[in-house]
């Protein structure tokens, strides 16, 4: 079903529609067909005007079981159409889904259009006479007969689904064909009955000029931490161990050796971090990615990275919690174990990315604090954000910073080496192994400021827990003000940070539509905050923080602003849908 | 190579080790500070890594660069390191708590993936600088703090586990032997991928003489079972002792005069097949008898680091030297004007 969504959302931006998609899966690999737990789900939302979520409330459900019926009809929006795969509405299928009579036959589905559609017979039919084609695979391609009815329907281009069937089963004749006869049978389905009254027309979206493609959050993470490497000149290094939905990135960037990039599947969360900090004392872009129960693992290796004060990007991909929680399901709790997540006092940057196609710039962001402050940095993301697409306009690669490792080379100060001198932003200087004259030591045991030799002095120790903060604090200077979004001179601002950004931006669009005042603003830089915080705060007489945790961000904002601001969670592993946000930024006006 | 006491000197970073007065790892230091030079290789192409625990100091004395990581991991970012950068020699200095307990996931992985990186082990059998718990290869009833009713632990075999762990290059040497400590360092250096070093090393304060049966001028040439290639393996002051093999695969000490030398077992460390030196690491479980040292395996086969480079090659050729503008624009893309 994944594969299918793919496809239609492949389509779909090639046509020139703006478009948001949530895949929704569950964590088994094959969860048995048929059960409730078992039932795969692809929402895409797309429009002739730039949107900015899935959407809360589909206008059409493809049901290919009883159980995917029952598991999203309360999504479907009033009146909305329902095309159900008739075959497999069988008795067993109806028990399995807990159905006590096919809701087809009894008046359960009256307020919506239903359309039946044997989607197994008739794929069974179109792939008729295809040599050494099972039954069983032939029946598989069902999926592909409902790709081509929706496409129908949409008026999506035809031949870059079939141009990709053709490439992707060329290893297999008999599976080819059959899905593409299964593709075209949909098609054709759609045209020739006239079962279905409607035929959508979605024209494309207006856009600005350039080059667009639909990315992934995940593959624009990756691609920004191959920017990155280009744009510093910094081989990348990327070690990590299996865990969902980080795992992507992994496989991603190993796909792109001819970049210098290396990556290393390690043994476990604790050595990723320590690979990848071992390559950034070698003088390469040390980067790691895990989910929540790999950020735990790395805390002590983070907090390593803070005493070295070397460059090193911790991507979390954050998901629902606690310990194993909902592998593959979205949630943003993890903003706080980022913020404060270690022992002692380890302050270190923190960076959020806000959109799918936004993780490229948020991951080159992370990279150049890492590089340009010598500190570990944490770059979250979330399983939304790293499953879902949009398009991109593909920027310039001449666009994209330039981020500048200066290394120290220079041997000859009179006044010998000092490992922990600092420059005006406080940045130490990174030496690499090989430099004649500049050997020297490091490790996690404090440092005596200037020379970085192992020092129990009191005061010293005061002072470098203060200059590590300092330096953190001073980034603020260094980074973009945060931005009000506020047309109307309202009362009330809505902050976000992270995936909540479209949903916030979709909701107080809609108030706005109504003659409501609302502000929004979104943060992409969690820690330090910009510098202008507080007088934005200070500026509006409500403050409302929807977040997909308990409150984190809130309590941040409480305790570092003295301001009485709003929180509003939503913990039950999805995005928020844009008409919840609605109803509570009315309730506030 | 002989080298010149004031070369030796500026491998000394000039801080002032800490160990307790009499700790072997200041025997091992100034062995260490005295090799390094003669591999001509260039100071600042040097890195150690160490763990936590005494052994962890060690970085913090050599004047080449290096770091003082956190408990258990230093092989896992000196493989980092190694991999990263292949030009350097990458030295890991570690304890048997740091690598055979907290660590021990890192050892075994870094051994099997063969990467270039030394792994000195000062085995020392006890935690020194938590001041006297027993270790992962401590003896079974060993009172410490931890244990005042007696260690229920068996302890490590730390040869094996190596061995075990599919390590190319395993040996084992004493901190007070000067001469045998540098030859196995020696062995260890030319090794190409990771090299498994256990250094028996003699903790004064808190489990003091645990390696006397080895070190004591009195019953050193009765216990030390010298390994060398290709030779009959032998020992005793006259050579009078040596090993067999039995049967069933396992070792045996024997009087020479009582079977002959020619059925003493001819030590090979080049053989592909570990069996010889598993055996020889069970030869003796603690060393409080007759022990061997020495090279007990050194075998070559593919090195991580340099294959991940050869891979990148491999790429390279495959699909171009990557260009940025390129990736950027891949797969399916559309114009708007």
């Amino acid at each position: 079903m994944q594969l299918t969504g793919d496809r239609f959302t492949s389509a779909t931006g090639l046509f020139g529609n703006d478009l948001v998609t949530l895949p929704d899966f569950p964590a088994e690999i094959r969860a048995p067909r048929g059960t409730l737990h078992g039932v795969s789900a692809f929402q895409i939302q797309f429009a002739s005007r730039d949107i900015l979520t899935p959407g809360d409330e589909p206008s059409v459900l493809v049901a290919m079981n009883p159980a995917a019926l029952k598991t999203n009809i309360g999504l479907l929006e009033a009146g909305g159409a329902v095309i159900v795969n008739d075959d497999e509405f069988n008795a067993r299928n109806l028990e399995r889904a807990g159905y006590a009579t096919s809701p087809l036959d009894d008046d359960s589905l009256a307020g919506y259009r239903v359309f039946r559609v044997p989607m197994q017979t008739l794929t069974l039919r179109a792939t008729e006479g295809i040599a050494g084609l099972s039954k069983r695979e032939a029946e598989r391609a069902k999926n592909f007969f409902a790709l081509g009815l929706v496409s129908w329907m949409y008026g999506r281009p035809v031949e870059v689904t079939e141009q990709w069937i053709a490439e992707k089963f060329a290893g297999k004749a008999e599976i080819r064909d059959a899905n593409l006869a299964a593709f075209r049978a949909g098609w054709n389905f759609g045209e020739t009955t006239e079962v279905f009254a409607v035929r959508y027309e979605v024209k494309p979206a207006p856009a600005a000029p350039g080059v667009y493609r639909n990315i992934s959050g995940a593959a624009a993470l990756a691609w920004g931490l191959i920017a990155a490497s280009v744009r510093s000149g910094l081989p990348l290094f990327y070690a990590s161990y299996p865990i969902t939905p980080a795992s992507e990135i992994l496989h991603e960037l190993s796909r792109h050796k001819n970049f210098d990039v290396r990556t290393f599947q390690a043994e476990d969360e604790i050595a990723a971090a320590n690979l990848a900090l071992g390559a950034a004392f070698g003088g390469h872009l040390g980067a790691t990615g895990t989910s929540g129960p790999g950020m735990d693992l790395k805390a002590e290796t983070i907090g390593l990275a803070v005493m070295l004060e070397l460059p090193l990007v911790i991507v979390d991909v954050q998901r629902a919690g606690p310990s194993t929680g909902l592998p593959t399901k979205n949630e943003a709790s993890d903003l706080m174990m980022a913020l404060y997540g270690r022992h002692g006092e380890a302050p270190l940057p923190v960076v959020a990315a806000y959109a799918p196609a936004q993780c490229f710039d948020a991951a080159i962001e992370a990279v150049r604090i890492a590089v340009t402050y010598r500190t570990p940095v944490i770059l979250l993301s979330d399983t939304f954000l790293g499953n879902s697409s949009e398009p991109w306009l593909i920027p310039a690669v001449d666009d994209l910073p330039v981020i500048d490792p200066a290394f120290t080379t220079d041997a000859s100060s009179s006044d010998g080496f000092l490992p922990y001198s600092r420059d005006e932003r406080l940045a130490r200087p990174w030496v690499v192994p090989g430099t004649p004259g500049l050997e020297h030591r490091i490790g996690g045991l404090e440092k005596q400021d200037g020379t970085g030799a192992v020092s129990y002095d009191p005061g010293n120790h005061e002072r470098m827990t203060a200059l590590r903060a300092g330096k953190v604090a001073g980034i603020a200077r260094d980074i973009p003000p945060l931005e009000v979004d506020d047309p109307d001179g309202a009362d009330l601002l809505v902050l976000g940070w992270g995936s909540t950004y479209g949903a916030i931006r979709a909701a107080a669009r809609r108030v706005r539509s109504r003659a409501g005042a609302v502000a929004t603003a979104h943060f992409t830089h969690l820690s330090p905050l910009p510098e202008n915080t507080g007088d934005v705060l200070a500026s509006y007489e409500r403050v409302l923080v929807p977040e997909l945790n308990s409150g984190q961000l809130v309590r941040v904002l409480r305790a570092e602003y003295l301001v009485a601001a709003e929180g509003y969670s939503k913990m039950q592993g999805v995005p928020f849908g844009f008409a919840e946000l609605e109803r509570e930024i009315e309730r506030r006006l | 190579m002989a080298v010149a006491a004031k070369d030796r000197k500026a491998w000394a970073s000039g801080e002032e080790p800490r160990w307790c007065p009499g700790c072997g790892d200041y025997a091992i230091l100034a062995a260490i500070e005295s090799f390094l030079p003669e591999l001509g290789v260039p100071r600042e192409k040097f890195v150690f890594v160490s763990g936590i625990g005494c052994s962890g100091r060690f970085v913090y004395y050599v004047n080449t660069y290096g770091v003082h990581a956190i408990h258990g991991r230093a092989l896992a970012l000196a493989s980092g390191l190694a991999v990263a950068r292949p030009d350097l020699s990458v030295w890991v200095v570690t304890g048997d708590g740091d690598s055979l307990s907290i660590g021990g996931n890192h050892l075994i992985h870094a051994l099997r993936r063969n990467v270039p990186v030394k792994v000195l082990l000062f085995n020392n059998q006890i935690y020194g600088l938590t001041k006297g718990q027993y270790s992962p290869t401590s003896e079974e009833g060993k009172i410490t703090k931890s244990t005042p009713f007696g260690a229920l632990d068996h302890p490590f075999n730390p040869l094996a586990l190596a061995l075990g762990a599919e390590a190319s290059f395993v040996a084992r040497t004493l901190d007070v032997d000067r001469a045998h400590l540098t030859g196995v360092l020696r062995a260890a250096a030319a090794h190409r991928g990771t090299a498994f070093v256990e250094i028996y090393q003699n903790c004064n304060v808190f489990n003091d003489g645990a390696f006397d049966t080895l070190t004591d001028k009195q019953t050193r040439a009765l216990n030390q079972i010298r390994l060398e290639h290709d030779r009959p393996i032998r020992f005793g002051p006259e050579g009078e002792r040596g090993v067999v093999q039995r049967g069933d695969g396992s070792m045996e000490i024997v009087n020479v005069a009582d079977v002959g030398e020619d059925a003493l077992v001819v030590h090979d460390a080049h053989h592909h097949d570990p069996s010889l030196a598993f055996a020889l690491a069970h030869l003796s479980e603690r060393p409080t008898g007759p022990t061997p040292i020495g090279v007990f395996r050194s075998v070559e086969r593919q090195v991580y680091g340099q294959a991940l480079d050869d891979q990148l090659a491999v790429a390279r050729a495959r699909l171009g030297v990557g260009d940025l503008a390129s990736l950027l624009g891949s797969g399916h893309t559309w114009a708007v004007a």
